[in-house]
């Protein structure tokens, strides 16, 4: 088994039917690598999860686990893995504690040990106060913690994340990268998917860009935002919401990109940066709307995702918006 | 055990329904209720062990939660057993109460070697056929709407409550077909003789836990494709 490539993924692909979810995809994972598959939704992230943990069969290519060939070999390498869905589905009617039991029990985990493992994990993840509370009536941050935790109950040497944060407030979400970074500082190699780029860039060693089943570019979060390197990037803050803004600036900024922030602020990537500052002023003065704040500031990695997948602005502050 | 077999789906069709059908015909003529008995039993069966199919396979597809388990190492075939099984022992605690009750009430004897013998391939049965049509659908509701046709069908035609032989010959071809005709006719036999019928009837029944197994684990494996 070689350790070192936890995950070895050759021109897999994925069709159902007509629609081609995954196109001949290739990576790697590397052991005690916090790897992330960056996406928008629909670009195939989960059907890639669901084929490299065995809940789903590849229409062509190979993938191997931990060594393990995920077709031929998947109960092998499933007592090794550990998964958390997008949908946080442990049992509602058992306990916090009682799920995580059931959870050992499902992977063989003697029962002394899964006792022991159980209100370790329940201390870990800060939920030993609720530890007797039915799944159902626990917090959505609660729930997404403990799924983390079922995950981790056979002390797996690779963990799948899929959108772990998604749905939940600025807190739940901040708390719960924070134990991520805590499993990949004990060795633990993540793979994780997600569609927020703050988290992507803030979590992961290395990120696969995947835009409609293909892997567009790979590379560290600071490989990837040199794509975007000599564009210019404005950052626009107007004293009130101003939503025309964005379809204004986008008429007048040919070759540019514009992003509604949120109602007060926008970001334009590329086209020439004279001609942006004129139409801003120009904007404020036509709207009477002030301007609080205009900077140049270095391309962020959202800049450089939508430089590589030409993904639309339009597309893009929908996916923020979810 | 306890996540599922308390929800109202199982409880109304797997519980409810049963006992109000039973007491429907003890109401109606009491002397001649004794004589009922087996094909009551096998009409519980075949009500606790599906409801509680459409629980345990539907549940759990819509909540994502079959997914969960197998993720862990183990596989298709293995859930689908477990899952046949689990609406086994439902049927057998619902079916036992049932029995257990009528027996004491009535004052019945029976032979009870021949009565888990036919009981508990007819569980078996009765789980997997509702485990087949379960894992056909998504949602609890369209589950026992499918399961309700056999279900009904067969309490007409499997002589619970009218004799196989009396009715038309059509309908006692259709009949040879269905389990539960199988069941109430080896029940029959664990109560009044004779008791080769039981060993007859208990074959015919695995065949029928067979039959259904094979093509739900298939269903089901597709369903993870």
């Amino acid at each position: 088994m070689n350790v070192d490539r936890v995950i070895q993924v050759e021109g897999l692909t994925k069709a159902y039917g007509e629609l081609l979810a995954v196109a001949a995809i290739s990576f790697e994972v590397q052991e005690g690598e916090l790897f992330g598959f960056l996406g928008p939704n629909g670009a195939g992230k989960t059907t890639t999860i669901r084929m490299l943990t065995g809940l789903a069969r590849p229409t062509s290519g190979t993938a191997r686990v931990l060594g393990l060939d995920i077709r031929a070999q998947a109960a092998q390498a499933k007592r090794h893995i550990g998964v958390v869905p997008e949908q946080s589905n442990l049992y509602d009617e058992l306990s916090a504690r009682d799920n995580l039991l059931f959870m050992g029990k499902l992977f063989g985990v003697p029962r002394g040990e899964r006792r022991r493992r159980a209100e370790g994990l329940l201390r870990m993840f800060r939920l030993e106060d609720r530890k007797n509370s039915h799944f159902a009536a626990l917090s959505r941050g609660m729930k997404r913690a403990l799924t983390i935790a079922a995950a981790m109950v056979h002390h797996p040497k690779l963990l799948f994340l899929d959108e772990p944060t998604l749905g939940l407030d600025v807190a739940a979400a901040r708390s719960l990268r924070a134990l991520i970074a805590g499993l990949h500082d004990q060795g633990v190699t993540v793979f994780l998917t997600t569609h927020y780029l703050e988290e992507a860039g803030l979590l992961c060693d290395r990120i696969a860009i995947l835009v409609s089943g293909k892997v567009v570019r790979t590379g560290t979060p600071a490989e990837l935002k040199r794509a975007a390197e000599g564009e210019s990037v404005i950052e626009v803050r107007f004293g009130k919401p101003v939503p025309e803004a964005r379809d204004v600036f986008t008429s007048r900024l040919p070759g540019a990109q514009v992003v509604a922030m949120n109602g007060h602020e926008l970001r334009i990537l590329g086209g020439d940066p004279a001609q942006a500052y004129r139409v801003v002023f120009a904007f404020s003065e036509e709207k009477e709307v002030a301007i609080e704040a205009v900077n140049t500031v270095k391309p962020s990695l959202e800049d450089a995702f939508l430089k590589i997948t030409d993904l639309s602005p339009v597309a893009m502050t929908q996916e923020k918006g979810k | 055990m306890r996540t599922y077999y308390l929800k109202p789906p199982a409880v109304s069709w797997g519980i409810v329904f049963p006992i109000t059908w039973i007491l429907a015909f003890y109401l109606r003529s009491p002397r001649d209720f004794a004589e009922l008995v087996p094909g009551l039993i096998a009409m519980t069966a075949l009500f606790s062990t599906t409801a509680a199919e459409a629980v345990v396979i539907n549940f759990e597809l819509r909540l994502g939660s079959l997914e969960r388990l197998l993720l862990a190492p183990i596989g298709v075939p293995a859930v689908f057993l477990g899952k046949v099984l689990g609406g086994a022992l439902f049927g057998l605690i619902m079916t036992a109460a049932v029995a257990l009750g009528s027996i004491l009430a009535l004052g019945l004897s029976v032979n009870v070697v021949y009565l888990l013998m036919v009981l508990i391939p007819a569980l078996l049965a009765f789980s997997s056929l509702g485990a087949l049509l379960c894992v056909m659908v998504r949602e609890v509701f369209e589950a026992q709407t499918l399961l309700n046709l056999p279900r009904f069908l067969m309490i007409f035609l499997s002589g619970v409550v009218y004799p196989v032989s009396a009715m038309p010959r059509a309908l006692q071809a259709l009949a040879k077909v269905l389990p539960l005709t199988y069941a109430v006719d080896g029940l029959r036999a664990a109560f009044w003789g004779p008791g080769a019928a039981a060993y007859v009837d208990a074959l015919v029944l695995l065949g029928f836990a067979l039959a259904f197994v094979v093509p739900g684990m298939r269903l089901l494996a597709r369903r993870f494709e």
